[in-house]
């Protein structure tokens, strides 16, 4: 605005003659430095999300000649909000002690995080970064942008199940990820709302509809929703396509290896037409947090959400109350396989690290029990991935989520982790999953029709 | 503007090209010899390093996403850029990619908003407050207040209006929390409408300012002579202080058209584009930035809205220009 409104004329003074050239000259060099400034800039700000990259600079070259310690070892962390921040910190702290290395963390706005993990990874990465299991993972090691740590496994493997190793593993079968915890997606609700009506745990798709309608009856919404940020609908497409199609199409699917347009995937959406009627409407305008909230208050009787939904309840005798049981089976083969979306959140190590071997040995001392119970004790809603780790300290919360996570035959991790980036994120399966809940009825063919088409017009990876 | 007689010899030359005429009736060398080395050199310079931001910054960053338009390319490692010819504007213009057609329209309906009402109301609300009415100051700075404000604080403000849940507009209503509850922001046939009304809460107020300072320049006597002829106040300025004003008026019919055109921010803090908001501008960032990295994708997108925007500036620009000659 204020260019456009001073170019109608600068009326310069013609009688300021003598200053005014000493001034352009002037304005010129100060125009040359600030520029030569913004190049500087430019080249810092296109290194990375890392708060303070100088800082690591002399650790790098110091590590490899001092043999007894390790030197720093540089962490990017999405883990902005309070309370895993502190977590994530406990954590590394103790990793502090239990090794020569010395962890410094630079936290990034995780959303941010996310939107510049491209060029953060091509930049100057820090040594070790947060990340997520599956094909998120996958992708960037197919890319050429983590460091396999295969060996690092050959130490920690047997602390893990075969279920984490195989999340841990890229296209190439060396692993990549270092597992901190996870935590499924389940049937979250209110055990004294529960208690006072009379409900019981609903294990079949009849008894769960069944109960949807006496909750109505009660004046409850039987099932808090919301999908404004585009992803928790994902969740429940997940659920629905395991238990009606098994995990093998689910994550077949996910990798193109099946096709939209399948009358299987028919199947799935029209399974959540039955649910449509007993979620709470107007979901695409609101967020999770507000889901999440209806469900607390006891407006709505059940919420199916990641058990992160724990942490809108922030007085602690409501936490208490809230209890929760796997999404109920169809009745169908794939009852006994009983397949969970159950995220695994964890570190990888960037592709040229400064300090490689500190970066090895901080994630061993994360792949034992006792590191990420410290993350957990700040964490509550989340359960340990190391087999080592003691479980006697959980909450009845933790305690039932590794007991469902334990009783699961297959673990997914979430559609977004699960597919191709450009194809999960709001450019597709986000504005995908809106468009059915903005209009149910829609045609299914064409819809999915439409789904596939976008799919097949991305480039081959 | 400036006498061309005032001027000493050895002034640098400005940078408007009516001056340099009136430097020129000696012969050209005779101009050449005006300038010291030094004067040569401050030119050069001047001339030189706003030549190098704008190529660099402007011109090459422009042919590179041109460039990119026709490939794939998903941002890591240039030597993965693939020439794919003119597919990405097959799939967009095709359909294959649902948001684009949607975007083009709420881009054409954005630009119709604000043309037909916020532009016009933040006119109106610059020829009240020129009237010097008591407390204008205070007028002034509550409407201009929206376009100083901060993103998150303006995101904030209106999540705390519309929400269904928690909002001020559902609570007046009565409806807060229940299933009757208005979805402004989640209900494809309000968000839009929702939307622009925040967007044209900032544009009325930008406007505002532009044009009262414009409504301050006119000459007085202008409508002093106008009164004396027995004008009414809507003749006045109709007939007299309008026309008066017609670089203004240029300037903010063009800042209209680009603010429609690169509308962004409100959306993006909204829910980032998606069901029912989406916008060219948005749809560029989904695809480049992000996990999805399409960049070829992406700048074919950024051309469309490049080719869009091109007329407007295109028309301000030889309007701006034809003023400085005439």
């Amino acid at each position: 605005m204020g260019d456009l409104s001073m170019s109608r004329g600068p009326g310069d003074p013609a009688d300021a003659r003598t200053p005014r050239r000493s001034f352009l000259a002037r304005i010129l060099a100060l125009g040359s430095t600030l520029l030569l400034i913004a190049a500087a800039c430019g080249g810092g700000a296109s290194q990375a999300p890392a708060t303070e990259p100088a800082a690591s600079e002399p650790a790098a070259s110091a590590a490899p000649t001092e043999a007894p310690s390790l030197g720093e070892v540089t962490v990017g962390s999405n883990y902005s909000d309070q309370v895993p921040k502190d977590a994530f910190a406990a954590m590394l702290n103790y990793c502090a002690t239990q090794t020569t290395a010395t962890p410094k963390i630079n936290t990034v706005e995780h959303g941010a995080f996310q939107d510049s993990i491209n060029s953060y990874l091509q930049g100057t990465p820090d040594d070790v970064f947060t990340w997520f299991a599956g094909y998120r993972m996958r992708f960037f090691a197919g890319q050429g942008l983590a460091t396999p740590i295969s060996d690092v496994w050959a130490k920690v493997g047997s602390n893990y199940s075969d279920a984490f190793k195989q999340a841990s593993t890229g296209d190439d079968g060396e692993q990549y990820f270092i597992p901190m915890y996870n935590y499924p997606w389940v049937v979250i609700y209110r055990k004294s709302l529960f208690a006072d009506k009379g409900y019981t745990i609903p294990t079949t798709w009849a008894e769960f509809k069944t109960l949807a309608t006496k909750m109505q009856a009660d004046g409850l919404i039987p099932l808090a929703f919301a999908d404004k940020d585009g992803w928790p609908a994902m969740g429940t497409f997940d659920i629905l396509n395991m238990r009606q199609n098994g995990y093998q199409f689910h994550v077949d699917l996910m990798a193109g290896k099946e096709k939209w347009t399948d009358s299987r995937v028919k199947d799935v959406f029209n399974l959540w037409k039955e649910l449509l009627p007993y979620t709470q409407p107007n979901a695409l305008g609101r967020t999770w947090q507000e889901g999440a909230q209806s469900m607390i208050n006891k407006e709505a009787g059940m919420y199916f959400l990641g058990t992160f939904a724990g942490e809108q309840a922030t007085d602690p005798a409501i936490r208490d109350d809230l209890d929760f049981f796997p999404f109920p089976v169809l009745g169908n083969q794939w009852d006994s396989e009983n397949a969970i979306d159950a995220p695994i959140d964890g570190l990888m190590i960037s592709k040229s690290p400064k300090n490689l071997d500190g970066a090895k040995a901080l994630l061993e001392c994360v792949a034992t029990g006792p590191a990420q119970l410290e993350f957990l004790k700040a964490s509550p809603n989340n359960v340990a991935a190391a087999k080592d780790a003691d479980t006697s300290g959980y909450t009845p919360f933790q305690q039932k989520m590794a007991e469902i996570i334990g009783k699961s035959g297959a673990i997914a991790q979430f559609l977004d982790r699960d597919t191709r980036p450009d194809f999960a994120g709001p450019n597709g399966m986000q504005g995908f999953l809106q468009t059915f809940l903005n209009d149910p009825n829609l045609n299914l063919d064409t819809y999915l029709g439409t789904i596939q088409s976008f799919y097949d017009s991305l480039p081959p990876q | 503007m400036t006498d061309p007689a005032n001027r000493g010899l050895g002034e640098p030359a400005a940078p408007s090209g009516r001056r340099r005429f009136a430097i020129l009736p000696g012969p050209a060398r005779r101009r050449f010899s005006l300038l010291s080395r030094r004067d040569k050199l401050v030119l050069g310079l001047m001339v030189g390093i706003p030549t190098f931001i704008h190529v660099f910054f402007i011109w090459l960053p422009t042919i590179a996403s041109g460039v990119l338009s026709f490939t794939s390319w998903n941002g890591i490692g240039l030597d993965r850029i693939k020439f794919i010819g003119l597919k990405n504007y097959a799939d967009l213009f095709g359909g294959i990619y649902p948001p684009f057609w949607p975007a083009i329209l709420h881009n054409v309906l954005w630009l119709v908003v604000f043309l037909l009402i916020a532009t016009p109301l933040g006119m109106f609300l610059a020829v009240l407050l020129d009237k010097e009415i008591r407390g204008t100051r205070l007028y002034q700075s509550a409407i201009y207040l929206p376009v100083v404000l901060s993103l998150a604080i303006v995101g904030f403000i209106w999540q705390l209006i519309y929400s269904p849940d928690q909002g001020f507009i559902n609570n007046l209503l009565g409806t807060a929390g229940t299933p009757q509850a208005i979805d402004w922001f989640g209900n494809r046939d309000l968000n839009l409408w929702a939307i622009l009304v925040a967007a044209s809460w900032r544009h009325v107020g930008y406007i505002m300012v532009l044009y009262l300072a414009g409504l301050k320049s006119v000459d007085p006597s202008l409508r002093e002579a106008a009164a004396i002829d027995g004008a009414s106040e809507r003749q006045t300025f109709f007939r007299v202080v309008f026309p008066v004003l017609r670089p203004i008026n240029i300037v903010v019919l063009v800042i209209t058209v680009i603010e429609s055109l690169r509308a962004f921010d409100l959306v993006f803090i909204t829910n980032r584009g998606l069901n029912g908001l989406e916008l060219l501008s948005v749809l560029v960032t989904n695809n480049i930035l992000g996990e999805a990295s399409r960049v070829g994708f992406g700048s074919a997108i950024a051309m469309v809205l490049l080719v869009v925007s091109v007329g407007p500036i295109i028309l301000y620009l030889t309007r701006s220009l034809r003023e400085e000659a005439a």
